[in-house]
């Protein structure tokens, strides 16, 4: 009797786990193939707004309004965002500086440390938060009102009209971004380390200039935080046009946006700094 | 029945789905030159999707759409824009531009689509505002409209650029007695006055035999009615009299199909 039972709840529990594994596999391969499905989608799309760019020399007026709905409104975050981390820095460093005697190396620290890494990363964190968002949501709900329906039937087509001058402006307006918040940065860590910690001021500007580097430090920070802007602005535009068309799909794109440009962000960060300041 | 040459837009066969769902099944459809046709329908049997299809917004998984003698389908980007420039379409929610005013918004496919001077602009704006009765409102913002208003401008921007045919998606929902007149009004009087040919897409069915001069009655991805609204109004079809009279049950039943009520209750 007591081998029947066993043989019986064997049995069941090979039917439990078979059905637990087809789903979860089932699961699995329909997750796989939407991702895949999705990132397809995307590239097209980019195809489609690259393919679009051209049509802006006839409307340069469309580019200019974006260029200032995506960069000078997101100018006061990044300045405020830019002259705390600058100070912050000043202040760490000098007290580790100044264990040492280097102090006089305040200048050169802070600088590397914001035109290299914190300058392009911390401003394109900000930027996919401030204007990224703000692209995806007013794309997802332009969707959801019809009004880029309305235009496609107006002849007028959307990828040109709304998605290809943000994306450019995005583009163009990430690297002043990140230069702007490099500038006040290091003028945050002067402020601090010249100006209230008695950091000789000939010192600090001079051995920044001997150096920070403009093609391997300089440049590489402007490389770094133009691809930033085209991934950011890129996730952004997408999720905006490809947003399911209802209140709850729009919030949920937006929320996207700034996950999936945040983690790019850093993904990418890794991979263009071992290029090009990595010794692998 | 109309003549070939007087159809502006030829539906043949037509199949759709999305997905698993069947939307048409072999639909006929004529809409004459001239004329105001409607299409009419419970919600959810793909009216919209019609107009969709029409404007090449969809493409048909079987089955023709001739506009103007053009195979939507078949129309390569350029050539679709083209036609859409002939083509005005007002939207169930208006679809105006929401971060312009009312002004631009109808001003909107003349500067897309003409060389015209601004002045020249302005004074066809203010012709269209002033037909549909909102020239006064050329300042506001969408936001300060209300929906009967919005369609109104809605209206006003589709004719803007002188279209053979206009496409209205529900025009009448969630609108007051007044402002259903106002808009049945419009659309009779323009499609007279333009010469336009206007499709409409509706389940309000006092209004539209009023203004209409053909209806199709579409359920379940088929035709299953069509004629003037005098002959709905006579047809002996159970399904479409329950339509035209509102019945709570007949064809489209009551209850939404469910196990046997013993079933859940005993």
């Amino acid at each position: 009797m007591l081998a029947v039972v066993s043989v019986a709840h064997q049995a069941w529990f090979k039917i439990i786990i078979k059905f637990l594994m087809f789903n979860w596999f089932q699961y699995l391969g329909r997750s796989a193939l939407l991702v895949f499905q999705r990132l397809g989608r995307a590239h097209l799309f980019l195809l489609r707004v690259l393919a679009a760019i051209p049509s802006l020399f006839a409307h340069f007026g469309l580019l200019v309004a974006e260029i200032y709905s995506v960069g000078v409104l997101s100018m006061l975050i990044i300045v405020v965002a830019g002259l705390s981390v600058g100070m912050v820095l000043g202040l760490q460093m000098y007290n580790t500086l100044v264990d040492f005697g280097a102090e006089s190396t305040l200048g050169p620290v802070v600088a590397l440390s914001l035109v290299r890494e914190l300058g392009p990363v911390i401003a394109a964190l900000l930027f996919a938060g401030r204007a990224g968002s703000a692209l995806t949501a007013e794309i997802g709900l332009m969707k959801a009102t019809e009004q880029l329906s309305g235009m496609e039937m107006m002849a007028v087509d959307p990828i040109k009209r709304i998605i290809a001058p943000r994306f450019v402006a995005g583009i163009i307006s990430m690297p002043l971004l990140a230069a702007m918040f490099s500038a006040v940065g290091i003028w945050g860590g002067y402020f601090v380390g010249v100006g209230l910690l008695g950091v000789d001021d000939g010192a600090f500007w001079a051995q920044m200039q001997a150096k920070v580097d403009l093609y391997d430090d300089v440049l590489n920070g402007v490389i770094k935080s133009i691809i930033f802007g085209v991934a950011i602005t890129w996730v952004a535009v997408f999720e905006g046009y490809d947003a399911v068309p209802t209140t709850e799909g729009v919030s949920r794109a937006t929320t996207h946006t700034v996950v999936y440009a945040s983690l790019i962000v850093l993904a990418l960060d890794f991979i263009l700094t071992a290029l090009m300041f990595g010794e692998m | 029945m109309t003549t070939m040459n007087d159809n502006l837009v030829e539906v043949r066969g037509l199949k759709f789905h999305f997905a698993q769902r069947v939307i048409f099944d072999g639909v006929d459809m004529n809409f004459q030159r001239g004329k105001v046709t409607t299409i009419m329908g419970p919600s959810g049997t793909g009216k919209t999707t019609l107009l969709r299809l029409i404007g090449g917004q969809l493409k048909p998984n079987q089955g023709s759409v001739m506009v103007d003698g053009l195979s939507v389908p078949e129309l390569s980007h350029n050539e679709l824009y083209g036609l859409r420039k002939r083509i005005g379409m007002m939207f169930q929610s208006g679809a105006l531009f929401t971060g312009v005013s009312v002004f631009d918004n109808v001003a909107f496919p003349l500067r897309e689509h003409t060389d015209l001077s601004e002045t020249m602009i302005r004074d066809l704006v203010l012709m269209k505002l002033q037909a549909v009765g909102l020239r006064g409102a050329r300042n506001l913002m969408p936001a300060e409209l209300s929906g009967g208003m919005a369609r109104r401008i809605a209206l006003a921007r589709a004719v803007a650029m002188d279209p053979m045919m206009i496409m209205y998606d529900e025009p009448f929902t969630g609108q007051d007695p007044i402002t259903v007149g106002v808009i049945m009004k419009l659309i009779r009087t323009i499609n007279d006055s333009l010469g336009l040919t206007s499709i409409i897409v509706s389940h309000d069915v006092q209004e539209v035999s009023a203004i209409s001069d053909y209806l199709y009655m579409i359920s379940n991805g088929k035709v299953v009615g069509e004629g003037t609204p005098g002959e709905l109004g006579d047809s002996n079809s159970r399904w479409v009299q329950q339509f035209m009279k509102g019945e709570p049950d007949g064809p489209v039943p009551f209850h939404y199909p469910a196990e046997e009520i013993e079933r859940d209750f005993f």
